[in-house]
C-alpha cells in the first residue's frame, strides 16, 4: 500500500519528507502572515521563521542535488531576507509572490516524485524573474541608531547575526528599552527555566538574542544572556521579572531611561534596580531577585539523555506493515477463539473456558494494539484545511470574488493515506465551487445576496465514515442546462424522462464540462470524472446536492482507515467473498417476485427507485451446483452516486480484514481489489464495488 | 584508546543524516547529534566531544551563539569547530570566523571538501 513513484536512494527520501514538511508550514505561515498584513500587525519572529524555512529548504535541496528546488527557494528567501530586513514592505504582490513560491515549491516537490522536474524549468525562470524586479534597491534606509551607544558587551555583539542586529536596530529606533537579562540555569533542565523567561520577554516586547554563557558554576549549570527589547520601563521590567532568579541590565542610552525614577508602588517587594551599562568589565551590579519557590528546577534532578524533539518521522510503509502483522494476530486470535468453541461443543468444558477467557484477554489487547497502530495513521483533516484556505485565497485574488471560507471540524482524524489522497479532488470540488459556484460579486448584489460568498468546508465523523462536506452559497447547479449539454455534447442521446439526479449524475461523466469557457485555474484541467475516480480509489463515494440561485453541497464519505476495513462476508454459489462495508449501502431479502426485466436486465424496484441487479456468479462466470439457492439476499452497493444490487445466497456477517494485493499478474481483473484472510485458514476475494459496477455499466448489464 | 567523537548540530535531519552518513566513511569515528543549539549545550558537558560541525541558522540558539559558548567557556574552548551555513550568509559565516571558528563550509558542498576538512583535526 506504500506509494512506489518514491526515490529509491533513502537520502533523497528523507530529502522529500524534509522538503515537504517544510513546504506544508511555509503555506500555513504565510496564511498567518497573511492574515497579520490585513489586520497592520507583523511579528517578526513569524518573518523569520518563513525565512529560516526558505533558508533550510535551499541548503537542503543544494545538497541534495534538486538545482532548481534550491534556486526557487533561493529567490523566495531573498525576498523574505529584504523583507525580514526592512527593504521592502508587505504589500500584497509581494504576499501574492510569496504565496506563489511556496505553491511552486509544491508543484517541484511533487515533480520530484514523478520524475517530471524538467518541465517545470519555465515556471523556475519566470519565478526568478518576478522576484528580481522587487529587489531593487530602494531608498536609502531610515537612519540607524548607533549601536555602540547601547555598551553591549563584545561578546555579545561578536555573536549577533546580521539579522539579530538589524531587529536590534529596529528596537532602538522603536523607543524601545534594551535589556539583557542573566539568568542561570540546571543544566539537565535549562530549557524550561529558559523558555519561562523567554515567553514572558516576549509577552511584553521582543527577544532579540538568546546566548548562552559561563557562569560561576559551569559544571553544573549554564547561563544564558538574553538581549531583549521592551516598552516597558527598567521599573516595570523588573516588576514582570521578580518572581524568577535572574539580573537585569539596563543598556546604555538606547532612549530615555529615566534612572532616577522612584520604583511604583505596586511593586514594594522588588528592590530597585541599579542600571549599568554593560561594558565588558562588567561593571554594572547586577540584582538579585527574590527567588519563588519552584521557579527553577530542583538540584535532585538527574541529567537526561532524552532528546527535546517529541516526534518521530515514520514511513508510512512500515506502518503498513505493523498493520498488517496486527491483522495475521486478529487473524490467529479469531482461529484460537474457534479452537476454544469447538472444544466447548465436545466437551472439554474446563480447558475449554479457560481457553475462552484467554482468547479474550487476548482479543482486549488486540483491539487496544490495534487501535493504537491506527492512531498513528491518523492525522487531522485540519491539515488539508490549511491547504485549501490558501487555494481559496488565491482562486478568489484571481477571480475578483469576495469569498469567505468557513471551516469546521479540522479535528477531525482520517488516515494519513487517505488524506493525501483527498487532497486533490478536495481541491478541485472547492475550486468549481468558487469558479462556477459563487457568481461575481456584482450579480450575487443583483441577487440580494451579500457580494461576499460563503463556502463552508466541513467534516465529522459518522459511524465507521469520515464526511467531508463543501457548501457554497453560489448560484446551484442549472440541470436543465447540463441536460442541454450533454445531448449537445452526444454524452447522451435522449433526455426525455432524465430525472434530475441522473441529469447531476453526468457531471461525472468524462469530458463534461458546464462552464462555457473552461477555465484552467488549476494549471491543468482536471474534470469531475477525475474527482469521482479519485474518491473511489479510497473506497469513498461523493454525492451532489443543488438548489438554483442557492447553492451546492458535495458530500464526500470516506472510510477512516484502509489499512483494516470492516468487511461484509457473503456467500454465492460456493463461494465466500468480502465486501468492504463502505461500499454497502443496505441488504435486503430478494423476493424473486419483484424481479422485474428490463430491456433483458433484471432490475427490481426500490423505493421508487430502478436498481439493477447482479448475479456473482454470472460476473465471475462459475457453474452453480444444484439449482435451487433458496433465500437470496440483495447486497446494494454504492461507489459514488451509482447504485447495484448483489444477488448473494447468504450473508455470513461483518469482519475485519486486512485487504492484501494480489499482485501484478491479476492487476487486469476487474471487480477484485484484493484478498484477505479469514481466521480459519481460508483465503477470499475482496470485491471492489465500484469495480463492478463499472464493469457492468460497461458491458450493457448483467 | 577512546575514538574521535564528532558532534552534529543541525536542526534539518535529513542534512544530520547525510553528515553522518559521509563522515561514516572514515571509519572508526563516535558521531553524536543533536537537532538543535539546546540539545547541543547538553551533550557537551555529556559526551567528550573532539569537534563540532555546526549550522548557523538554528531556532532558539544559532550555531554563532553556540560558537561563542564554546570559545567563551574554559572546559571546551579548545574544541575545533567547523560552521557549516548556506551561502548567502557570508556576512555570518566572517563572524563565525572571527568569533574563532576553526574551518566554515558553505552549502551545498562535496562529500570529500568535508571529509578533507575533518581529517585535518583527527
Amino acid at each position: 500500500m506504500s506509494s512506489s513513484s518514491v526515490p529509491s536512494s533513502d537520502a533523497a527520501r528523507d530529502f522529500l519528507a524534509e522538503a515537504e514538511e517544510i513546504v506544508e508550514e511555509l503555506g500555513t505561515q504565510l496564511a498567518d502572515l497573511a492574515d497579520m498584513a490585513e489586520k497592520g500587525t507583523l511579528e517578526p519572529d513569524l518573518l523569520n521563521a518563513i525565512f529560516r524555512g526558505a533558508h533550510s529548504l535551499k541548503g537542503l535541496a543544494g545538497m541534495f542535488g534538486f538545482g532548481m528546488i534550491a534556486e526557487v527557494a533561493h529567490h523566495a528567501e531573498n525576498l523574505l531576507d529584504w523583507l525580514r530586513m526592512g527593504k521592502v514592505s508587505l504589500t500584497t504582490e509581494v504576499l501574492e509572490l510569496l504565496f506563489a513560491s511556496a505553491e511552486l515549491l509544491t508543484s517541484l516537490l511533487r515533480a520530484c516524485v514523478d520524475g517530471t522536474l524538467d518541465q517545470h524549468q519555465a515556471a523556475a525562470t519566470a519565478h526568478a524573474a518576478a522576484i528580481s524586479a522587487y529587489l531593487n534597491p530602494t531608498a536609502p534606509t531610515v537612519e540607524i541608531p548607533l549601536l555602540e551607544q547601547l555598551g553591549l558587551s563584545e561578546s555579545l555583539m561578536g555573536a549577533l547575526t546580521e539579522y539579530e542586529e538589524h531587529r536590534l536596530k529596529e528596537n532602538c529606533s522603536k523607543g524601545r528599552h534594551i535589556y539583557v537579562v542573566h539568568a542561570s540555569f540546571e543544566l539537565a533542565t535549562f530549557d524550561q527555566g529558559l523558555s519561562q523567561v523567554t515567553d514572558i520577554l516576549k509577552s511584553h516586547g521582543e527577544v532579540i538574542s538568546t546566548l548562552p554563557s559561563v557562569g560561576e558554576n559551569m559544571e553544573t549549570h549554564i547561563d544564558f544572556d538574553l538581549l531583549a527589547g521592551s516598552d516597558r520601563n527598567e521599573q516595570e521590567f523588573a516588576a514582570l521579572l521578580k518572581d524568577l532568579d535572574v539580573s537585569i541590565q539596563v543598556a546604555g542610552s538606547a532612549g530615555a531611561v529615566s534612572q532616577s525614577e522612584p520604583a511604583p508602588v505596586s511593586a514594594p517587594a522588588v528592590p530597585e534596580v541599579e542600571a549599568a551599562a554593560i561594558f565588558p568589565d562588567k561593571a554594572g551590579i547586577p540584582v538579585k531577585l527574590p527567588v519563588l519557590e519552584g521557579a527553577t528546577a530542583s538540584p535532585d534532578e538527574p541529567l537526561t539523555a532524552k532528546s527535546m524533539s517529541r516526534t518521530v518521522r515514520v514511513d508510512i510503509g512500515k506502518l503498513d506493515e505493523l498493520m498488517n502483522i496486527v491483522g495475521e494476530l486478529v487473524l490467529a486470535h479469531s482461529s484460537i477463539s474457534s479452537i476454544a468453541n469447538r472444544m466447548r461443543a465436545e466437551g472439554f468444558s474446563r480447558m475449554a473456558i479457560d481457553l475462552g477467557k484467554a482468547a479474550k484477554g487476548l482479543e482486549r489487547r488486540l483491539t487496544d494494539l490495534q487501535k493504537g497502530v491506527m492512531d498513528i495513521r491518523m492525522i487531522p483533516v485540519g491539515q488539508l484545511y490549511e491547504k485549501m484556505s490558501r487555494i481559496v485565497r488565491k482562486v478568489s485574488r484571481e477571480q475578483g470574488k469576495k469569498i469567505e471560507l468557513k471551516m469546521y471540524g479540522a479535528e477531525t482524524e482520517l488516515d494519513k493515506l487517505i488524506v493525501e489522497d483527498i487532497a486533490d479532488p478536495l481541491m478541485h470540488i472547492i475550486r468549481n465551487a468558487i469558479d462556477h459556484g459563487i457568481e461575481s460579486p456584482e450579480r450575487r448584489l443583483a441577487a440580494g445576496k451579500d457580494e461576499r460568498g460563503t463556502v463552508r468546508l466541513s467534516s465529522f465523523q459518522k459511524g465507521n465514515h469520515v464526511v467531508i462536506e463543501v457548501e457554497d452559497d453560489g448560484g446551484g447547479i442549472d440541470i436543465e442546462k447540463i441536460k442541454q449539454k450533454a445531448l449537445s455534447k452526444g454524452v447522451v442521446q435522449d433526455i426525455g424522462g432524465m430525472t434530475d439526479r441522473e441529469a447531476l449524475d453526468l457531471i461525472f461523466m468524462p469530458g463534461f464540462s458546464t462552464a462555457d469557457t473552461i477555465t484552467d485555474i488549476s494549471g491543468r484541467g482536471v474534470g469531475m470524472d477525475v474527482v469521482r475516480n479519485n474518491i473511489a480509489a479510497v473506497s469513498g463515494m461523493v454525492d451532489i446536492e443543488t438548489r438554483l440561485g442557492q447553492g451546492s453541497r458535495f458530500t464526500i464519505v470516506l472510510p477512516i482507515t484502509l489499512a483494516i476495513i470492516k468487511a461484509l462476508i457473503i456467500f454465492c454459489a460456493g463461494r465466500t467473498y468480502a465486501v468492504p462495508i463502505t461500499s454497502v449501502v443496505e441488504s435486503l431479502i430478494l423476493e424473486p417476485a419483484d424481479i422485474k426485466t428490463v430491456e433483458g436486465k433484471e432490475v427490481i424496484n426500490l423505493r421508487d427507485q430502478t436498481l439493477p441487479l447482479l448475479r456473482l456468479e454470472r460476473l465471475f462466470k462459475i457453474d452453480r451446483i444444484g439449482s435451487n439457492p433458496g433465500d437470496q439476499y440483495v447486497v446494494i452497493v454504492g461507489s459514488a452516486e451509482k447504485r447495484l444490487g448483489l444477488v448473494v445466497d447468504d450473508l455470513l456477517g461483518q469482519q475485519d480484514i486486512v485487504i492484501k494485493p494480489l499482485g501484478t499478474a491479476f492487476k487486469a481483473l476487474r471487480g477484485i481489489s484484493g484478498a484477505a484472510d479469514l481466521g480459519d485458514q481460508r483465503t477470499i476475494l475482496v470485491l471492489d464495488a465500484g469495480g463492478i459496477i463499472g464493469e457492468t455499466m460497461r458491458s450493457g448489464g448483467a | 584508546m577512546k575514538s574521535f567523537t564528532i558532534l552534529i548540530v543541525d536542526d534539518s535531519a535529513a542534512m544530520r543524516s547525510l553528515l553522518v552518513s559521509t563522515l561514516e566513511t572514515l571509519g572508526n569515528l563516535a558521531i553524536v547529534q543533536a537537532p538543535n543549539g539546546f540539545e547541543a549545550l547538553r551533550m557537551l558537558p555529556r559526551e567528550q566531544v573532539d569537534l563540532v560541525l555546526t549550522d548557523i541558522n538554528m531556532p532558539d540558539i544559532n550555531g554563532l551563539e553556540l560558537l561563542s559558548f564554546i570559545r567563551n567557556n574554559p572546559i571546551y574552548k579548545d574544541v575545533p569547530v567547523v560552521v557549516i551555513s548556506t551561502e548567502g550568509s557570508r556576512k555570518d559565516i566572517e563572524k563565525g570566523l572571527s568569533l574563532g571558528a576553526n574551518e566554515y563550509l558553505v552549502k551545498p558542498f562535496q562529500p570529500e571538501q568535508l571529509l578533507e576538512i575533518v581529517k585535518r583535526f583527527l
